[in-house]
């Protein structure tokens, strides 16, 4: 028997909560020094640019000239004009892109999350739309070019653009719409064969408008990037400082490849014009990705 | 109009593997049986063969007879989606489509079949969700999305956009099992009321469940793990409760496994 009174007064067990030790703190320290740096570094160049990009092109799209007259006739010296033409031909090579992408990029999609199953088909399908992902602008130009220029003798135009970039869009859009299909649960198809509904029908009424608001996203995000692409609109038109409606036939003028023309005009009208295009793709492109933000919020599923 | 179901011989596939074997029984018209079993005994594999859902998993097979008042679903000339629109479903966790709006859900079996009469439609609407019991909450906000409802709510709605098509059977995989006591009541009591117009077959985890709504009652087991599920023995409800003449049926009943 103790009658040590110190064995009464002592805690049974430790403290629960102890203070943070040192080292965690040093190695927290560490961590967030790290994390704030690799931010910066991300983050520093990006603003780099775009404060460039608009010091230098804001005070030349302010000009109501820049978006409704073209370069035609112009002095490479000369300031002034506009650069509608080169608009036009970005959203018309896009827009037509976009038409013929879309519905293959779909079809392929449903095909291989709807019917494809494991099949051998599908899996050769899907490495293909791997690799096509992985294709440089650059291949898809000059195998365009082998082909419809080429081969089949068609002349250079903003239609051989565009069908470049369908070959950049359509890997794209395969891919995204693959995943928002994915995402539909089963369980929907499910309800909808249970109530007789045939699978073609409830993949068109039920299925597709579900995951339609990320399709869409998908499309322009998709478009977005594929405007800015300069190695097609190298390759493919020839450079035109006039407006030129016709997408078939004759040089086109696009917003990446006046920028590139231009670079061979050392005067401050050249320095403009390229700091405005600039300006005027980021803004266009801009403009797609709001466009695809609130389209997915208005199409979304609600639930309130 | 209620129909009566027969299965015969059946045996139910995945690929290799052999899920169900040999399930012979018969479903009154205008009566409620129950599923009742330990979970992987397959119970919702039976329960889909018999409306031809069981075919929608990849490699599933189905062998012998299942005949919806004599006719065999399984015959080559027949139609799963015939099938489908015959016998009606609703699952285990509520799937209201989630862009269409609360009409629309309960309508949605009609519309795509090509019904366009707007009349037309919103009679049904009302008359399946008053069937439903759910049309008092929410005839004000018809045109709101499904998927803002409760879960009870929900699940009411799937059975109102199940039965809006007018089947002759309606299967029901574990309705309740996502669902709070007193929506689980709603819906137990919507079972009763609908029991005087279909066939209804109902899967249930919970055994008191079973003893309320069902008529005759029908236990599966399964006799080790990777053997297929079997039939044990299927009776009126209240004689597999009280007398059952299988011991299994028995030792599941009072709780002794499962
Ligand atoms: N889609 C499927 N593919 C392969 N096996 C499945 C599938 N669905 C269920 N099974 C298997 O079939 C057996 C029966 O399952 P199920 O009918 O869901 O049982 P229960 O509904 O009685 O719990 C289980 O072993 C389960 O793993
Ligand atoms: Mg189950």
């Amino acid at each position: 028997m103790s009658t040590d009174t110190t064995d009464l007064t002592r805690l049974a067990t430790p403290p629960t909560f102890q203070s943070v030790s040192g080292a965690r703190k040093a190695k927290n320290l560490t961590a967030t020094v790290l994390v704030s740096l690799a931010f910066a570094i991300a983050v520093i160049p990006l603003v780099w640019v775009l404060y460039t990009v608009l010091q230098r092109g804001f005070p030349v799209i302010l000009n109501a000239d820049w978006w409704q007259k073209s370069l035609s006739g112009l002095l490479s010296r000369q300031t002034g004009g506009g650069v509608y033409h080169a608009i036009y031909g970005t959203l018309v090579q896009g827009l037509v892109c976009g038409v013929i992408s879309v519905p293959i990029g779909l079809f392929v999609a449903v095909y291989l999350v709807e019917y494809g199953g494991r099949s051998r088909l599908s899996k050769a399908t899907t490495f293909m739309v791997d690799i096509l992902t992985g294709v440089p602008s650059i291949v898809a130009a000059l195998f365009v070019y082998s082909l419809w220029i080429t081969t089949f003798g068609f002349g250079r135009s903003g239609f051989a653009v565009s069908l470049a970039l369908v070959l950049l869009m359509v890997p794209v859009i395969v891919r995204t719409t693959e995943e928002m299909l994915k995402i539909v649960p089963d369980e929907l198809r499910e309800a909808s064969y249970a109530l007789g509904i045939p699978k073609w029908k409830t993949i068109v009424k039920i299925v597709i408008p579900t995951a339609l608001s990320g399709i869409l996203t998908g499309v322009m995000l998709a478009l977005a990037r594929v405007m800015g692409e300069t190695a097609p609109v190298l390759v493919l038109a020839a450079y035109a400082p006039y407006i030129n409606y016709n997408l078939f036939d004759g040089p086109m003028a696009s917003l990446p490849l006046l920028m590139t023309s231009e670079r061979n005009n050392p005067t401050d009208a050249g320095f403009d014009r390229i700091w405005g295009a600039a300006i005027t793709l980021v803004l266009i492109i801009t403009l797609f990705n709001l466009l695809a933000t609130v389209i997915s919020r208005w199409l979304a599923p609600k639930t309130k | 109009m209620a129909k009566r179901i027969d299965v015969k011989d059946l045996n139910l596939f995945y690929g290799k593997f052999h899920a169900v074997q040999q399930v012979s029984l018969s479903v009154p018209p205008r009566n409620v049986t129950a599923f009742i079993g330990p979970s992987g005994c397959g119970k919702s594999t039976v329960l889909r063969s018999l409306n031809r859902m069981h075919e929608v998993a990849p490699g599933a097979r189905v062998e012998g007879t299942v005949q919806l008042d004599g006719e065999d679903i399984y015959a080559s000339t027949v139609d799963p989606v015939q099938v489908r629109r015959t016998i009606g479903m609703v699952f285990q966790r509520p799937n209201p489509f989630p862009t269409m709006s609360i009409r629309d859900n309960v309508v949605a079996g009609l519309k795509l079949a090509g019904v366009k009469n707007k009349k037309q439609l919103d009679e049904v609407a009302e008359r399946s969700l008053r069937g439903a019991n759910l049309w008092n909450e929410v005839k004000d906000r018809m045109d709101r999305p499904g998927g803002g409802l409760s879960g009870g709510q929900q699940q009411r709605l799937c059975i109102a956009r199940a039965i809006a098509v007018q089947p002759d059977v309606l299967l029901m995989d574990e309705p309740c099992s996502a669902l709070d006591p007193i929506s689980t009541l709603a819906i137990e009591d919507l079972i009763t009321e609908l029991k005087k117009e279909y066939t209804i077959v109902i899967v249930t985890h919970n055994m008191q469940q079973a003893a309320r709504v069902s008529d005759q009652t029908a236990f599966f087991n399964l006799l080790g793990v990777g053997q297929p599920g079997q039939l044990i023995e299927v009776d009126d409800t209240e004689k597999i409760f009280s007398n059952p003449t299988q011991k299994a049926t028995e030792d599941y009943i009072s709780g002794r496994f499962g």
